[in-house]
């Protein structure tokens, strides 16, 4: 990285002008409430959109096949994730799944 | 029980409600600190970034572009345009900290990410007394700031002496299921998870990480369209 300082400077500002964005400006401005209703969808979407990927493209192509060791790990995740809405069952069985299937198949 | 009392025990609510989320974000801290020594940080510069962006998502995507010649202003844009899902956390917090005085606003926003985002307005929508709720959030996001800066820290310590086959990396997307799964209860939020997964992988060739944002913005309007429906 030419100018680590500057960049981490300059993305840390813009992150926490981001971050108090609306804490500030709603104290003078009422929400409208299709905000109000969309932001139900923010975290689902925001989440899907990073975790998604990962597993269907982690070497940055489409991969469905059973070698794909994150695709079925995560799978078996979200599994868990539904059953007993543990974050840390959920962390643990799909790490284990994931070394499990990278070391064996 | 007087105020005090009752603030020490939102806080400490705060701090309990946040330490599974702590499982996953502490190997991902670390896989930080490692890939940031890899790409030719420093480490007094890859401890800062942790405490200055204090955004894991980004601050991955700026270490693996570091070890590119990608400039300054490419890497500038693509930090924002991730971190950009702040401003709908903030809105969706903004309705409980009207009452809160300027300094608990900017220590509450600088604290807002990700993973205290998702404890702490599960909390809040419980409903009850909000105005004492900030301590609860200032618990979630303490624990989870003194967690990152300290696997930060670890992960540079151990530099390159992790080998990658352990794919601790991998925890960041099973924390985000974990996070997700359980709140997918009506079939508008599926919908919206469903198309912003299948958009993300469909836009992901699109530069500087746009595919994400668009994703997200086409999940959130499928969302508000089948919810009407």
């Amino acid at each position: 990285m030419n100018n680590p300082w500057l960049v981490m400077i300059v993305i840390g500002v813009l992150t926490f002008a981001t971050r108090i964005s609306f804490i500030v400006v709603l104290d003078r401005w009422e929400t409208p409430s299709i905000v109000r209703r969309a932001l139900r969808f923010v975290p689902v979407s925001v989440l899907t959109a990073i975790f998604v990927p990962e597993l269907l493209m982690p070497t940055g192509t489409l991969d469905f096949s059973i070698g794909n060791a994150r695709l079925i790990a995560g799978l078996i995740a979200m599994v868990v994730a539904w059953k007993t809405r543990n974050i840390v069952w959920t962390i643990v069985v799909g790490m284990g799944v994931l070394l499990l299937v990278q070391w064996y198949l | 029980m007087d105020k005090s009392q009752l603030a020490w025990r939102e806080f400490l609510s705060g701090v309990r409600d946040e330490l599974p989320i702590l499982v996953g974000v502490v190997p991902f801290g670390m896989i930080y600190g490692i890939l940031a020594l890899g790409a030719g940080l420093k480490p007094t510069e890859a401890q800062a970034m942790s405490a200055v962006v204090f955004a894991g998502s980004a601050q991955f995507m700026l270490v693996q572009m570091a070890s590119g010649a990608t400039p300054a202003l490419v890497m500038i844009l693509t930090g924002f345009v991730i971190n950009l899902r702040h401003a709908l956390y903030s809105a969706s917090m903004a309705p409980y900290m009207g009452h809160l005085r300027a300094p608990w606003k900017a220590l509450l926003a600088y604290l807002l990410t990700d993973e205290a985002y998702a404890v702490t307005i599960t909390h809040y929508n419980k409903g009850g007394e909000y105005k004492i709720k900030h301590w609860y959030f200032l618990g979630a996001g303490l624990a989870l700031w003194t967690s990152w800066q300290i696997s930060s820290a670890v992960g540079i310590f151990l530099g390159t002496r992790v080998p990658p086959q352990w794919s601790l990396d991998f925890t960041l997307a099973l924390t985000f299921i974990a996070l997700v799964v359980p709140a997918l209860e009506d079939r508008a939020s599926v919908l919206a998870a469903v198309v912003a997964g299948a958009t993300a992988v469909l836009a992901f060739g699109l530069p500087y990480k746009l595919g994400l944002l668009t994703a997200a913005l086409v999940g959130i309007v499928v969302g508000l369209w089948g919810e009407e429906r």
